[in-house]
C-alpha cells in the first residue's frame, strides 16, 4: 500500500512538474506581441457584497447608477433592468418613479396606428442609447458597446491552475467586478516598446480581449459630482460602478447568500441527527 | 435490539422521531420555492396598476383599457344616463349590491356607489367581463341603454347594474383613485 | 423486484385488500425495506440513491423553469433572465438546476469509478453495468441539450461544434447534421426540438433506471471485498440500515450541492453563457461544461491521419469510443478476483485512471497547442490503455491477496483486528 501512496505521489507530482513547464511555455510570450489576454491580471477588490455574508452597500450602489447614467447609458444599454427593481437601491417608490419619468421610451401603435414616445414608468425597462446593434456599431467605429445587464458575470479572466481550486474554499465569485474595476483604471499606461497599438483603439493592459479597445478612457477624476461626500476619484467611480453592474447582473445575491446560510445551517444539523440515528442504528451490527 | 430497547427507550425514540420530523421540515422548505415561483411574478406585479388620461373623453364617449389582462370600460356618462341610473329604484335591481372595491362590501347599487367618485358622478369604471361567463359586453345596447353581453343575453344598466338576463351581479367596480381631475389610477 | 421469496405480510384489512388485487405495497416492501443488502457496505455505496435523488429533484427544478421558459432564439435568453430576475424563487429554481446538473455528474462519476474498483460489473451484473452505460449516454444528451436551451453565447457554439462532429463521417455525415439541427446552422428549429428532447429524455432515464434497479435486485448489491453473499450473517435489512447510511450520504452531498448554489453559482459555468448567442462572432475559447472536459480532450488530442481515416474522423471516433468501450468493460476484465482491494496492481492502475482522467479533463479545458497537446495524447492512449492492455493483460498475470470466505469474516476481522471470525457473534445471535 505504502508503495502504491508513493507512486502515486510521485506521478502526481510529475504531472504538476510537466503543467508547470507547459504553463511556463503558455506563458512565455514577447511583451510587445502578446497572445494571451489580459497583459495584466485584476487585481482583487474587497468588496462589501463577497463572502458568505456578502451583502450590497446600497450608497455605492447609488453611486454607481449616477455614474451609469450620466456617463456609460450614452452607449451601454441595460436591457434587462426595470426601474422598479431600483427601489433595491434604497429609493421610494415615489423616487423611482421621477427617476423613471426622466426617460422617454416608445410605445404604441395608439388609436391612429401610429408608434409615439412618452415618459418612462416603473414598469419600463432602462431604454437603450441606440435602436439596434447595428446602429451601435455603425456609431462607434464598428464596435457595438455590449449591453450593461449582465456584464459583471459575462466578464472573468481565467483564474488557472490552482487558483481556481482554492476559490472554492473562498468563494471567490467577484471576477467580473474585479474586471471591471481593473479596465477602468487601467488606461493612460504607455505601451511596451515596439507594440503597434491599431487606429483608434487605446492600449489597456487589462482589457480581456486584446491589447486595445474602442473604448476611450470612459471616466476620469472628478468627472460625477457625489452628494454623499465619496471620492471623486477613478478609483473611487470604478469601485462604484463595477458594484453597481454585478447588482444589475445578480440582483438577488443578498437572498441568495441569506437563504444559503440558513439552508446550510439546517443541513449541518440534519447531518448531525442522520448520523447520530445511524450510528444508534448500526451499533448491534458489525461492519 | 431488546435489551437497548428496555432500558432506553425514550431516547432511542426520540432521537429518530426528530430526525424524521427534521426531514419533513426540510423537504417542505424545499417544495416552497416549487409552489413560490407559481404566483405572479415581479413584472406581472408592476404593471397591476396603471394610469389612465381620461382628459380626451367627452361625455358620451367611453374609453376601453387593460388592466390585469382584463378589459376595464371606462365611461364618461351623459346626464341622461345619470338620470335613467337615478331614476331606478333599488327593488328594480337584480343585484342589490355595489360591488365596488372602492367601498364597503354592503354597500347599496345606487347610483352614486355606483359612479367612480362622489364628485364625478358622470365617471364610470367597471371590468368589462360580464359575470355570468367571463364574456366581454358590447357598450350602448340593450333596452336599459347600457351594456347587453352576446353569449347569453344579460342586459346591464347605464351604471352597468345587471337588470335581466343569467348574469347574476353587477359588474365590479376596480379598486381606483383620481390622482388628477383627468388622471385615473386603477389598480 | 427480487422475485419468488417475498416476507410481506399484510396484517391489515385494506393491506390484504390492495394485496391482493396490486400488489405494490409488497413489491416497495421486498425492494426497498427486507431487501437484504450487505452489510459491508461502504459510503461510495450511497451514490447510487444520490442519483435518484438528483434525478427527481432536476426533473422537478426542470418541469417548474420549462413553465418560464420560451423556446425560441428571440425570447430564450431574455426568458431565463427573467426566471432570474422576476420570477419567484426563479433564481433560486434555476441555479439549482444548472448546479444540479453538474452535481449530478459528478455523482455519477464517483459511481463509475466506484463500480470500476469493486468490480460491480463482473458477472452476473454485466447487464446491470450496461444499463447503467446506458443512462450515462442519456444524461449526456440531456445535458449536453440542456445548456443550450439558455442560448448564451456557450450555448450556441457548444451546440455547433458538438453537432459539427456527425459532419466528420464521409457521405451521410452532413445530411444527419442537418437533420439534428433542422437546417444549415444552429437556429430556432434546432433550440424548439432540443428543448422538446431535454424534456422527453429525464423520463426515459428514470425509465432506464428502474431496469437499473430490477438488475440490481435480481443479482444483489456487490460489496467492498467482491464476495457473493453466502449465508444471511452477510447481509442486513436494507431499512433501516442501508436506508439510514444512505441517507447521510445523501445529506452530506446536499451540503456540498447547496454550497455551489448558494455560495458559487456560476463557479460551473462559464462566463460567457451570460452573453446571448451571436451567430456572427465566435468567443475566444470555446469549452464544454466540465464534465465533458475528458471527452473533449481525448477529441482534441487526435491531432493526425490514421491511414484513411483523417483527423477529425479520428477525434470523433476517439470520444465515442471512450464511451462505448465501456459497454464491453465486463468482458474486458479477466481477472478471477471482482474487488481492487484485493488487486495490488489493478489498484495502483486504477489510481492512474482517476489521476489521467482528471489530468484529461483540465487538458480539455486549455487552447489546444504545443505540450497540452502531447499531454492529451499520453491521457488517451492510458484512457484506452487501461481498458484495452491493462484490464485484460493484468486479470492474467497479477497475483491477488488471499480472499476471505465471507463477507462476515471480511468483516470480523477488520473490526476486532484479525481475530478468528468465531469470537464475535454474528448480529442475530448477538442481539
Amino acid at each position: 500500500m505504502k508503495k502504491i501512496v508513493l507512486g502515486l505521489a510521485a506521478a502526481g507530482l510529475g504531472t504538476m512538474l510537466a503543467f508547470g513547464t507547459a504553463n511556463a511555455a503558455e506563458e512565455a510570450h514577447n511583451a510587445a506581441e502578446p497572445t494571451h489576454f489580459p497583459i495584466k491580471e485584476p487585481a482583487e477588490v474587497n468588496w462589501s457584497f463577497a463572502g458568505p455574508f456578502g451583502h450590497y452597500d446600497k450608497q455605492q450602489l447609488q453611486r454607481g447608477l449616477k455614474i451609469y447614467k450620466e456617463v456609460c447609458s450614452a452607449c451601454h444599454s441595460m436591457h434587462l433592468v426595470a426601474f422598479r427593481s431600483l427601489e433595491e437601491l434604497g429609493y421610494t417608490e415615489a423616487q423611482v418613479k421621477a427617476f423613471a419619468a426622466e426617460y422617454e421610451v416608445q410605445d404604441g401603435p395608439n388609436a391612429e396606428g401610429e408608434m409615439f414616445t412618452r415618459k418612462a414608468l416603473p414598469s419600463d425597462y432602462f431604454p437603450s442609447p441606440f435602436p439596434n446593434a447595428q446602429a451601435a456599431a455603425a456609431a462607434n467605429n464598428g464596435a457595438a458597446p455590449p449591453d450593461f445587464s449582465l456584464i459583471a458575470k459575462a466578464r472573468a479572466v481565467e483564474r488557472g491552475f490552482p487558483r481556481f481550486v482554492f476559490d472554492i474554499a473562498t468563494q471567490y465569485q467577484e471576477g467580473g467586478p474585479d474586471y471591471i474595476h481593473a479596465l477602468l483604471t487601467g488606461y493612460g499606461e504607455t505601451p511596451p516598446e515596439g507594440m503597434q497599438i491599431p487606429e483608434g483603439t487605446h492600449y489597456n493592459p487589462h482589457f480581456i480581449s486584446a491589447k486595445s479597445l474602442a473604448m476611450a478612457q470612459p471616466l476620469q477624476d472628478g468627472q460625477v459630482t457625489y452628494d454623499d461626500g465619496a471620492p471623486q476619484t477613478l478609483s473611487q467611480y470604478s469601485q462604484d460602478i463595477a458594484a453597481f453592474l454585478m447588482w444589475a447582473a445578480e440582483p438577488h445575491l443578498e437572498e441568495r447568500k441569506k437563504t444559503g446560510f440558513r439552508v446550510m445551517v439546517f443541513l449541518v444539523l440534519f447531518a448531525g441527527l442522520v448520523y447520530v440515528a445511524k450510528r444508534r442504528i448500526w451499533a448491534d451490527v458489525e461492519h | 435490539m431488546s435489551a437497548h430497547d428496555t432500558t432506553e427507550p425514550t431516547r432511542r425514540d426520540f432521537l429518530y422521531i426528530a430526525t424524521g420530523m427534521a426531514g419533513v421540515v426540510g423537504a417542505g422548505a424545499f417544495a416552497w420555492p416549487f409552489i413560490d415561483q407559481m404566483r405572479p411574478d415581479a413584472s406581472t406585479l408592476a404593471v397591476s396598476s396603471i394610469e389612465v388620461d381620461v382628459s380626451a373623453v367627452q361625455p358620451g364617449m367611453s374609453l376601453t383599457v387593460k388592466w390585469r389582462g382584463k378589459p376595464v370600460f371606462i365611461r364618461n356618462r351623459t346626464p341622461q344616463e345619470i338620470a335613467d341610473s337615478k331614476n331606478t329604484q333599488l327593488s328594480q335591481l337584480k343585484d342589490p349590491i355595489a360591488r365596488n372595491a372602492n367601498l364597503p362590501s354592503d354597500a347599496q347599487a345606487t347610483d352614486a356607489d355606483r359612479a367612480a367618485a362622489k364628485d364625478k358622478e358622470n365617471w364610470l369604471v367597471m371590468i368589462g367581463v360580464c359575470t355570468h361567463l367571463g364574456c366581454i359586453p358590447l357598450g350602448q345596447q340593450g333596452d336599459f341603454g347600457g351594456w347587453f353581453c352576446p353569449c347569453h343575453g344579460s342586459v346591464y344598466d347605464t351604471a352597468g347594474r345587471i337588470r335581466s338576463g343569467p348574469a347574476p351581479e353587477n359588474l365590479p367596480v376596480p379598486p381606483l383613485t383620481f390622482t388628477s381631475d383627468t388622471v385615473i389610477k386603477i389598480g | 423486484m427480487s422475485g419468488g421469496h417475498s416476507s410481506y405480510t399484510p396484517s391489515t384489512g385494506i393491506e390484504k385488500w390492495i394485496d391482493a388485487r396490486l400488489p405494490l405495497p409488497r413489491l416497495v416492501y421486498d425492494s426497498f425495506v427486507a431487501y437484504p443488502v450487505p452489510r459491508n457496505l461502504n459510503y461510495a455505496y450511497a451514490f447510487g440513491g444520490i442519483l435518484a435523488i438528483m434525478l427527481v429533484s432536476q426533473i422537478l427544478t426542470g418541469v417548474v423553469l420549462a413553465m418560464h421558459y420560451a423556446a425560441d432564439t428571440g425570447l430564450a435568453f431574455n426568458s431565463v433572465e427573467k426566471i432570474m430576475r422576476d420570477v419567484n424563487s426563479g433564481w433560486l429554481l434555476r441555479y439549482l438546476h444548472s448546479n444540479g446538473a453538474s452535481m449530478f455528474f459528478l455523482a455519477v462519476y464517483v459511481h463509475i469509478f466506484r463500480g470500476l474498483y469493486y468490480g460491480s460489473y463482473k458477472a452476473p451484473r454485466e447487464l446491470l453495468w450496461i444499463l447503467g452505460v446506458i443512462i450515462l449516454l442519456l444524461m449526456m444528451a440531456t445535458a449536453f441539450m440542456g445548456y443550450v436551451l439558455p442560448w448564451g453565447q456557450m450555448s450556441f457554439w457548444g451546440a455547433t461544434v458538438i453537432t459539427g462532429f456527425f459532419t466528420a463521417f464521409p457521405i451521410i455525415g452532413d445530411p444527419i447534421q442537418q437533420l439534428l439541427l433542422g437546417g444549415f446552422a444552429v437556429d430556432n428549429p434546432t433550440l424548439n426540438r432540443f428543448f422538446s428532447l431535454h424534456y422527453l429524455l429525464p423520463f426515459m432515464i428514470a425509465g432506464v433506471v428502474v431496469l437499473h434497479v430490477w438488475a440490481l435486485h435480481v443479482a444483489g448489491q456487490t460489496n467492498p471485498t467482491g464476495i457473493e453473499v453466502k449465508s444471511k450473517t452477510d447481509t442486513v435489512a436494507f431499512t433501516p440500515y442501508a436506508t439510514v447510511k444512505d441517507a447521510f450520504g445523501l445529506v452530506l452531498f446536499l451540503i456540498l450541492f447547496a454550497y455551489f448554489v448558494f455560495y458559487l453559482p456560476n463557479f460551473m459555468g462559464h462566463p460567457d453563457n451570460y452573453i446571448q448567442a451571436d451567430s456572427l462572432k465566435t468567443p475566444a475559447h470555446i469549452v464544454p461544461e466540465w464534465y465533458f472536459l475528458p471527452f473533449y480532450a481525448m477529441l482534441r488530442a487526435i491531432t493526425f491521419n490514421i491511414g484513411p481515416i483523417n483527423s477529425k474522423l479520428g477525434g470523433v471516433l476517439t470520444m465515442f469510443g471512450s464511451i462505448a468501450i465501456l459497454f464491453v468493460v465486463p468482458w474486458l476484465d479477466t481477472s478471477k478476483v471482482r474487488s481492487a482491494v484485493y488487486r495490488p496492481w489493478y489498484k495502483l492502475f486504477f489510481w492512474l485512471f482517476i489521476a489521467n482522467a482528471i489530468m484529461l479533463g483540465w487538458l480539455g479545458s486549455r487552447p489546444a497547442e504545443g505540450l497540452y497537446t502531447l499531454f492529451s495524447q499520453f491521457g488517451t492512449a492510458y484512457y484506452f490503455g487501461f481498458f484495452i492492455v491493462i484490464m485484460p493483460l493484468l486479470g492474467l498475470i497479477e497475483t491477488p491477496r488471499r480472499l476471505p470466505n465471507s463477507i462476515t469474516e471480511a468483516v470480523l476481522a477488520k473490526t476486532s483486528g484479525g481475530q478468528p471470525a468465531g469470537v464475535a457473534a454474528a448480529p442475530e445471535t448477538r442481539a
